[in-house]
Parts: C-alpha cells; structure tokens; sequence
C-alpha cells in the first residue's frame, strides 16, 4: 500500500529535479529545511530520524538535494522526507513536507479491534512493517 | 495490492549533477541543424557581458592580465551556449581559481565582482559570495572539520566560495593539523559538485606557490592560476582619484604631483600595500584636512570642504623618512 503522507503524496513520486525545484522554492521562501527518514510509517508517528541538523543558510538547493541523495544512499529501504519550517514570527511552524525517497514493497497497515467495556470497540491502525524489529522492516526485494 | 505505475525514487540516478544533465536535453529548443549559423556578436550583445566587461573596465584600473583571464572565460561560456544550441555537449568548463599577488592588488574586489559576473553570464545559478578563512573551515577536535567544511560549501552551492588566506589551511610543520582534511573535502566536493560552485583561493604570490607545491591534486584541479601585478604609479594615482570622487572629494591641481612623490616614496617603503597605502594616505589626509579647516577659524565654502591641498599630504611621515633605509617607526599603510 503506498503510503500518502505529506505534500504531493497522491501524485507520482517527484525525480531529483522535481524535488530540486520544489527546495529552491522553499529556500527562496526563507525556510529552513531539513531532511528525516524513518521505517515506522505509522501516521501518528511525528518524530522521524533526523538526517544532521536542519540546513540553514542556504541560497541554493544542490546542498540540500545531495544530502537527501546521501541520506537515501545510507538508509536504503526507508522513507526519507524533507521539512521546510518557516520560522517568521506568527507562523513557526512547518511550511511544506513531503516524502522524497520510499522502500520498494510497503506491506500497509491492517485495521486492529480492541473490546472494550459495555461491548465498545476502539479501532487502530497497525502497521505491518513494524512487525519486524527497527532496522530490517524493509528488506530489498 | 498491485504497486501502482509509479516510478520508484530508487530507480533515480544517484548524483544529481548526472540527472541534471540528463535532464536537459528536452528542456531546451530542438538542436540546430548542422550547416545551421549562429551569430556570435548578437549572441554576446544579448547576455550583457559586454556591459559586465566594460564596468570591469571603468571601475577597477590596471589589471591587465586580470581582465583578459575574464574576457576569456566569458568567451568561453559564450561559445558553450552556443554549442549547446548545436547540441554539441562539452563538460561543463570547471572554472575553480586561484588570485595570488601582492598585498592591496584587488584580489577580494575581483572576487567579489566574480559572483556577480558568472551568474550574469550563466554560469552559476545564484550568484551569491560565500568569503571564508581558515577559521570558517577547519574545526578543534577530530570530527569537526569535515561538517563544518561542507556546512560552507553547501552554503556556497549555486555562487562562489572564496577562501581568503588559503595557504593557512596546510601547515606543513603539524601533520596532525585538520587543515588536511578540509583540503581533502574541498577537492572533492570541487570535483563532484563543479556544476554547482565556484571556489577561488586568494592568498599572497609566495605562500600560495609553497600551498600549491604542498598539495598537488589542488593545483591541478584549479584552471585558472591567475596573477595580480602590483600596480604602477600612474595606476595609483588613478585609482586614488576613483576613490577621492567616490567619497565627494577632489584633489586640488597642486596636490597632483604631491601625491605622485607621496606614492613613490612609499612604494619603496617596507610594507607597502598597493591600493590599500593608497586608501590609508587618503584617509589620513581627510584628517588633516578636517584638522586643517577647523585650525584656520575661517569660514569655509563648498569648495574649501571637498578639496584636499598638497599640505595635507605633506606633513605625511613619508616625506621624512628615509626612503630605501628601515624606517624609524613602524611604517603604517
């Protein structure tokens, strides 16, 4: 099941050029951005790896795409994401994110039944992936 | 569930200079026929270079060898586009530098109107000066050099980095020095990444050939070993009248051949400094000018305000000093 999280997630997965484009947009907004990756796709989890500091400072996106690049090249089968913070005072939150690098095969998630009291149920989701221990969720096809 | 005809992130070319490249050929116009004409003199009137060119000209004096190194990269890059259109591919021209030359000769100027220029030209695509030192660079303790290094080479990414006082980076009596490794970064980010940055190492002529002599893969690896000659008297005097004029001063008609015997004199004094002596003998004459207009108790005119008179220079400790001797004092400027 692909998994659509983030900016752009129901469009075909963006090329290096795509993304490069999409970085010199947010560097021109005067955003910070960063890079993350992860192999828990659960929605809920928020706080993925992060790959080295967020990068400051930067006039163009070659510095950016090509620690991505290092980032997919070093943690293969995982998700890579970037974030983009605007940090102007009144916004300070995340402007854009968006997913850049995915495993080949994602297992999806099955929806989990819990009985509760006076017969309630509470629903979750849970994914497949993390039924494997952190590090080999995804292996290579 | 079928995976959808999505075409993976994996199955990209992993360096992103290599999918730029390839990227390109569909963007532009279709190539041009072969027996095709290209005219190159409308081609340079509508990239503007002739206008860069000609305020390098106006604004910076002498220099020469400086200024024909750059009319020839910016022919160069000219050409290129111009093949382009032909569909002839050349690599990108790596135009990695080297300024080397006296104390004062305009090797920061140059630099900084290099951004400026390769990104009116095409070549790089922000166009923005990243100066850095040695301090900028190498780090304290092991581990800390390599980031900090690439930290200023991502910033530099899309303009040029200008790494002022290079030869500071190797010390050849410490081999333990981190300077090595950044030098080892540096290379190869410049080879990896000569699409994306420009690095210009500046120093002084003599500590920059031992640098070169030091580390051979980095001289190798710059095209462009450029050499600022120390200016002639004349060209001090013209660039101390630039300055004057951009300050809303003038010299008076007398102060001329003042100036010239000023120049001279301090340019066989030790340390002397070019462009640099000549903006400090400038400075320490608007304040014996000042000096000069407040003593005098008279009213003073527009005129009187913005002229500088030979006194003002004549009180100069170089017209006292010795003049091939050491001096008395430390010579300043």
């Amino acid at each position: 099941m692909r998994l659509t999280q983030g900016a752009f997630s129901f469009l075909p997965d963006l090329t290096d050029e795509e993304i490069t484009a999409q970085v010199q947009y947010a560097l021109d907004k005067g955003w910070a951005v960063s890079v993350e990756y992860t192999d828990d796709p659960h929605p809920r989890n928020n706080y993925w790896e992060m790959w080295g500091l967020p990068l400051f400072d930067l006039a163009d996106a070659a510095g950016i795409v090509a620690e991505v690049v290092a980032c997919r090249r070093a943690h293969p089968e995982h998700y890579v994401r970037l974030n983009a913070f605007d940090s102007t005072l009144g916004r300070q939150t995340t402007a854009l994110s968006f997913l850049v690098g995915r495993p080949t095969v994602e297992p999806g998630f099955r929806l989990e039944r819990q009985e509760t009291t006076d017969r309630c149920i509470r629903y979750t989701l849970h994914s497949y992936a993390t039924d494997r221990p952190a590090g080999s969720r995804y292996a290579a096809p | 569930m079928t995976r959808p005809q999505h075409q993976p992130f994996r199955a990209q070319p992993a360096s992103s200079a290599a999918a730029r490249a390839e990227a390109q050929p569909p963007a532009g116009p279709p190539p041009l026929a072969p027996d095709a004409k290209v005219d190159l003199q409308a081609a340079r009137a509508e990239s503007g270079v002739e206008k860069v060119l000609t305020e390098l000209d106006t604004d910076l004096v002498g220099m020469v060898p400086v200024k024909a190194r750059i009319a020839e990269i910016a022919a160069l890059l000219l050409v290129d586009g111009q093949r382009a259109r032909f569909g002839l591919s050349g690599s990108t021209p790596g135009l990695h530098m080297s300024f080397t030359g006296s104390p004062g000769t305009g090797k920061t100027t140059v630099a900084l109107r290099m951004a400026e220029m390769l990104h009116r030209l095409g070549y790089s695509r922000r166009g923005h000066l990243v100066s850095v030192t040695r301090d900028d660079l190498v780090g304290q303790y092991v581990g800390h050099t390599a980031p900090k290094t690439k930290d200023a080479l991502k910033r530099a990414m899309g303009g040029v980095l200008f790494i002022d006082e290079a030869y500071y980076l190797f010390r050849a009596e410490n081999e333990r020095d981190y300077g090595q490794e950044a030098i080892e970064i540096l290379l190869q980010v410049m080879e990896e990444h000569r699409d994306d940055l420009v690095v210009i190492f500046a120093g002084y002529a003599d500590r920059m050939d031992q640098f070169f002599a030091a580390n051979p893969g980095l001289s190798s690896r710059v095209a462009h070993h450029i050499d600022f000659p120390d200016y002639s008297i004349d060209e001090l005097m013209a660039i101390g009248q630039l300055m004057v004029a951009r300050e809303g001063y003038r010299f008076a008609e007398s102060t001329l051949p003042v100036l010239r015997e000023y120049l001279s004199r301090r340019s066989r004094q030790p340390r002397f400094a070019n462009a640099r002596s000549v903006r400090n003998a400038l400075e320490r004459a608007r304040l014996r000018h000042a000096n000069r207009l407040l003593e005098s108790g008279l009213p003073v005119s527009r005129d009187d305000l913005m002229e500088l008179r030979p006194e003002d220079f004549l009180s100069s400790r170089v017209f006292t000093d010795p003049v091939d001797g050491t001096p008395a004092g430390p010579a300043t400027g």
